[in-house]
């Protein structure tokens, strides 16, 4: 295990290499799932008279 | 007016060509710029400025500074020419001349090359002019200055040309000033990398025509290409 | 089948999730083959010993930064071809991951090349060029920004996501003239060592991964910007609470 971890005496570059694509790939799934579930909590506080005319007009009149 | 010749004024078709498009608004935009003649020194004093100041940053040693002398002059040239770029379209913009411009019946890409060759006129010449005699400072020899001038000449246009579409993209935008230089400066890195090629090609004793044929190819795609970006760059800040 | 009624952020936004589910599993499933390939399975190289394993992750990050770009721009052509809002916000999605692939791309490649070549930043072409890359992403994302109207600036990005294509091939061939004639020599991190099978496979299952990642992360985005910018729209408050 430690054999693996030294990486024939490269580890500083390998893993800093390995670490980089790490942390951006696991920054960027958060991010983008944060940015979602903010966008459907605000989406759901959108208030319905703010809303254009047409969709209020469905809104209060239920077909 | 006899109404013989009214109806024969009236009816003689009217010629909306790009030629008649370009050669007047090439014509407006230098007639402006004569009439603000500060704004044309202030570009060459920067330019001046910045290719002193890298021999003062450095150290004045000759074999350095001819070494470096091709890129600062380029380099210099190019941030030269980005200052002037807001101010192409910023001042018909401001005042609703552009929109007139954008509805009028002349092709908006044969407006838009007038007033980029103004531009041209006003900043890239006198800088093509200016390189070869601050090259001095450079200890550069008759031969690569002379290369240079030509390079210049090639190459100033299509920063202005590509300086345009950047303009017309951050017109009325916060900040425009900094961001037209991010997105225009990767555009340009093929003009700097044949112009400064050139000059030292020719200081290597090599001939400078495949880099000033590349130039001039860049010139010609530049020119057909770009005043069409930039009409619709301009169309999409005016809706 | 009708498929332009995916056109519609309303219909594409469930079509989106699903994909994005998954091209998510799909990714990690890649990933994992990828990684116990590319780390464990295959030998040491006679060469660059271990630090050759970098280019695992540094071919299909520099892939992923060209080809997001390449598809950003067909989705600017649509967006300003056809005016369509959906196309515009699928190019602002893919800007964001787009310009972490090339940022990635650049850093592998920087702690790859300190140990193969003697230093982290070799002026090569197509680092010099993949840095250009990254500098062309950040304008799109920064005029993105900087425009106030959203529809202005799809058709703004696109424009100049559009310039920008046009203009890749021409930098690139001119970082590379430039590359050859000052460096002479060898020092190339295009160049890599002679691949064993093995090596080849890790190194295509470790691009498929960063294939499906990328188009996992940007389906999600896309996902967050329609619900932003279509907040007015009935559907999006009965998607939000349901």
């Amino acid at each position: 295990m430690s054999e693996f971890l030294a990486m024939g005496g490269y580890a500083w570059y390998v893993w800093m290499a390995y670490g980089a694509v790490a942390v951006v790939v696991v920054a960027e799934t958060l991010a983008v799932r944060v940015r979602l579930r903010a966008a459907r909590t605000a989406a759901r506080r959108t208030d319905p008279a703010a809303a254009p005319p047409a969709a209020r007009f469905e809104r209060e009149n239920p077909a | 007016m006899s109404t013989g010749a009214l109806r024969a004024a009236l009816d003689r078709p009217v010629d909306f060509s790009p030629g008649r498009a370009f050669t007047w608004a090439l014509a407006r935009d230098l007639r402006i710029a004569v009439r603000t003649k500060g704004e044309l020194g202030v570009q060459l004093l920067f330019y001046v400025i910045v290719v002193s100041l890298f021999p003062l940053a450095t150290a004045p040693e000759r074999t350095l500074l001819a070494m470096l002398g091709p890129g600062v002059l380029w380099v210099a040239a190019l941030l030269a020419s980005l200052l002037s770029l807001p101010r192409l379209f910023a001042g018909d913009h401001a005042d609703g001349t552009l929109e007139q411009l954008a509805l009028s019946p002349y092709p908006l890409p044969a407006l838009v090359s007038g007033k980029i060759a103004a531009h041209w006129l006003t900043t890239g010449l006198p800088v093509a002019v200016l390189a070869p005699l601050l090259a001095a400072q450079y200890a550069l020899e008759d031969l690569p200055r002379l290369t240079l001038a030509a390079a210049l000449l090639l190459g100033t246009p299509v920063l202005s040309l590509l300086g345009a579409v950047g303009a017309a993209l951050t017109l009325g935008v916060r900040g425009g000033g900094s961001l037209l230089a991010l997105l225009v400066l990767p555009l340009c890195v093929p003009v700097l990398i044949f112009g400064a090629g050139a000059v030292e090609a020719v200081r290597a004793g090599l001939p400078a025509s495949p880099h000033l044929s590349l130039l001039a190819a860049c010139l010609l795609v530049a020119a057909v290409g770009t005043p069409f970006a930039a009409a619709a760059a301009i169309r999409i800040a005016l809706d | 089948m009708n498929w332009f009624r995916y056109a519609s952020p309303a219909s594409f936004y469930p079509l989106a999730g699903r994909i994005a589910r998954a091209s998510a599993a799909a990714a990690v499933i890649l990933a994992v083959a990828g990684l116990a390939i590319g780390l464990v399975v295959a030998p040491t190289d006679a060469t660059q010993g271990e630090a050759y394993r970098i280019i695992f992750i540094h071919v299909p990050a520099s892939w992923m930064a060209m080809f997001v770009y390449f598809v950003m721009a067909v989705w600017s052509a649509l967006a300003l071809g056809f005016n369509t809002r959906l196309s515009a916000m699928m190019a602002q999605a893919l800007a964001p991951t787009g310009a972490l692939m090339a940022f990635l791309a650049l850093w592998t490649g920087a702690f790859w090349g300190r140990p193969t070549w003697g230093t982290y930043w070799a002026w090569d072409a197509r680092m010099t060029s993949t840095l250009i890359l990254l500098f062309l992403y950040l304008g799109v994302i920064a005029l993105r920004h900087a425009v106030a109207d959203p529809r202005r600036a799809d058709r703004a990005c696109a424009l100049l996501s559009l310039v920008g294509a046009v203009n890749l091939p021409i930098i690139y061939f001119s970082v590379r003239w430039w590359n050859t004639l000052h460096q002479g020599a060898s020092v190339s991190l295009s160049s890599a060592p002679k691949m064993a099978t093995v090596m080849l496979t890790g190194m295509l299952v470790m691009t498929f991964a960063a294939w499906a990642y990328c188009i996992a992360v940007s389906l999600t985005r896309v996902r967050a910007i329609i619900l932003e910018r279509e907040a007015a729209a009935g559907w999006v408050r009965e998607v939000a609470t349901a």
